[in-house]
């Protein structure tokens, strides 16, 4: 039977959407209202603090299985109001597993598509980046990062020009595990990059010292890898219970308390958690969520963590 | 890519130990029932190593069979496993194809078309060491990985999951006649040493194993080649 559409059913109904409008994105699993963000410096466009990456993760090749559990991943990261997804060629299938996942969600409008290019020849590295983007089957990326700084002076001009032509909206550079950081500064001191990507968590700091000062000088966005250093700390930290002030920033478990040390950094825009876990998707997109650490509690979680 | 050296396993593995697990539990299905075969060879070849025989060495036909079989698993693994399958999961599985079809043309050449490739049932220490390594990586290997909280779907069986067939291979090698055939020793050695790195940098149990397995035979085979050589040495001078 088809509803009877009535002046009070549709007046109801409109008041219901713009109630819904204003409290979006809302986390049903956190409960809180709004997602918190940081803009990017070159363009003002806001990203959530929290994204999701890839590494190891979503290499699960063409296990069909596998892939749905990704895409349940994908799904709750969306749902609880993540944007930034981040993957490389590096990174085996996951390219091909997150174009998967996005296919199967409907391909949600409010991705913001993060890959890389990572080959040392500068005349093959726009074949692989219409490789990525075939892969992910997405018009353009939002984001193109040179990976690791492989080959870095062939390819950023190269990124340049795609981002003039409107075919990449960003540009950026990345490393991790404190690799080449004195190079890192001289791209960001000379290149008109949007983004720097970084390993950076409680344990992991160098970049506190001269990295993350210079984007805020220079205006441009950062992404921190390895939160977690890929599983180590948190696996270490969560051997002990979570320390009671935890609460006064609105941590419910350690990931959160982790990456909301790292968020809280005023240079950065967003740190790229990975998992395969939906129940830690959204542990990690809550860190987004509630009050932030201010200098004395960032302090103090460093100290806790240092000497568990 | 740039300062290699910096880079540990542990930065460049790209997949988990459960990803690693899936792959073996789909490629067994795929190929079922050829575990069966694989171990009825397997069986068959143990029990030609292993069964008392006339004369010094096996008969050659033997070990041309023997060389056959080997030779038909490596190239297998470089295809169906490495290439079809691996390959899906890191770039590097392409030239780990690439070095398992070369130990098979090695086998080949050495074993089948020369038919310089045959083996004897040694009753010194590294004859038993070689029998008992075979044995392992035929019948002990794939059940320790049960034991180790592995599925049975998962389980790597010697002649078609590359773990137990490099480390049978070698302890099979021990046993060949003549020289110490280090040019057929290199490929699956190298093997376990990038397979055991790989586990471990899986945090999987026990990954040291088939490192192991190999560090035996290398050091058995570097000591079957000082010993011949003395003795060889000795009768010169004498």
């Amino acid at each position: 039977m088809t509803p009877t559409l009535t002046r009070r059913t549709l007046l109801s109904s409109l008041a219901a959407a713009g109630a819904a409008s204003v409290l979006r994105p809302l986390s049903p699993s956190t409960g809180r209202r709004a997602i918190l963000t940081r803009p990017i410096p070159s363009s003002g466009e806001r990203l959530p603090l929290v994204g999701l990456g890839s590494w190891i993760t979503f290499n699960v090749g063409d296990d069909v299985a596998a892939r749905d559990s990704c895409a349940r991943v994908l799904a709750a990261f969306f749902q609880d109001g993540g944007r930034v997804i981040d993957s490389s060629p590096m990174y085996g299938s996951s390219q091909e597993v997150i174009g998967y996942g996005l296919e199967k969600l409907g391909r949600p409008k409010q991705t913001f598509s993060a890959d890389k290019v990572w080959i040392s020849s500068g005349a093959r590295g726009p074949g692989q980046i219409e490789e990525s983007r075939r892969l992910w089957g997405v018009p353009r990326f939002d984001l193109l990062q040179v990976h690791n700084l492989m080959a870095w002076e062939e390819h950023l001009p190269a990124l340049f020009a795609m981002k003039a032509a409107g075919r990449v909206r960003y540009v950026g550079i990345t490393t991790s595990e404190g690799r080449r950081h004195a190079e890192i500064e001289r791209v960001m001191g000379s290149q008109p990059i949007d983004f720097v990507q970084v390993t950076y968590n409680v344990l992991d700091r160098e970049v506190e010292d001269r990295i993350l000062p210079l984007a805020r000088e220079r205006k441009i966005a950062v992404i921190t890898n390895r939160p977690f250093r890929q599983g180590p700390l948190i696996r270490s930290v969560e051997r002990h219970p979570l320390p009671a002030w935890a609460r006064e920033i609105d941590c419910a478990n350690w990931a959160q308390l982790l990456l909301k040390f790292i968020v809280s950094h005023p240079a950065v825009t967003c740190a790229i958690p990975a998992t395969s876990r939906v129940d830690h998707v959204r542990q990690n997109v809550g860190a987004a969520y509630g009050r932030q650490p201010d200098e004395s509690m960032r302090r103090r979680i460093v100290s806790h963590v240092e000497n568990l | 890519m740039s300062e290699w050296w910096t880079y540990t396993l542990s930065d460049i593995q790209s997949f988990s130990l459960q990803t690693w697990y899936r792959l073996f539990e789909r490629y067994n299905a795929a190929i079922w029932p050829a575990q069966i075969v694989a171990l009825a060879l397997g069986i068959w070849i143990g029990s030609g190593l292993h069964l008392p025989h006339r004369g010094s060495g096996l008969h050659p036909w033997r070990g041309r069979v023997i060389t056959a079989i080997l030779a038909a698993s490596w190239l297998w693994i470089a295809i169906a496993f490495h290439v079809t399958r691996y390959a899906k999961l890191s770039w590097v599985a392409m030239y780990f194809a690439w070095g398992f079809g070369l130990e098979a043309l090695l086998l080949i050449w050495s074993g089948v078309i020369r038919g310089r490739l045959t083996f004897e049932r040694r009753p010194d220490a590294i004859g038993r060491a070689g029998l008992s390594i075979y044995l392992f990586a035929l019948l002990v290997q794939p059940v320790l990985g049960q034991l180790l909280g592995r599925e049975w779907r998962q389980i790597e069986v010697f002649g078609v999951a590359p773990d137990p067939t490099a480390v049978g291979t070698l302890g099979i090698l021990l046993l060949a006649t003549g020289h110490t055939r280090w040019e057929l020793i290199a490929v699956p050695a190298i093997w376990c040493a990038i397979s055991g790195a790989t586990l471990a940098a899986m945090n999987a149990p026990a990954p040291w194993m088939v490192s192991a397995a190999a560090a035996l035979v290398v050091i058995l085979a570097a000591w079957r080649t000082l010993a011949t050589s003395r003795t060889s040495g000795t009768s010169t001078n004498g």
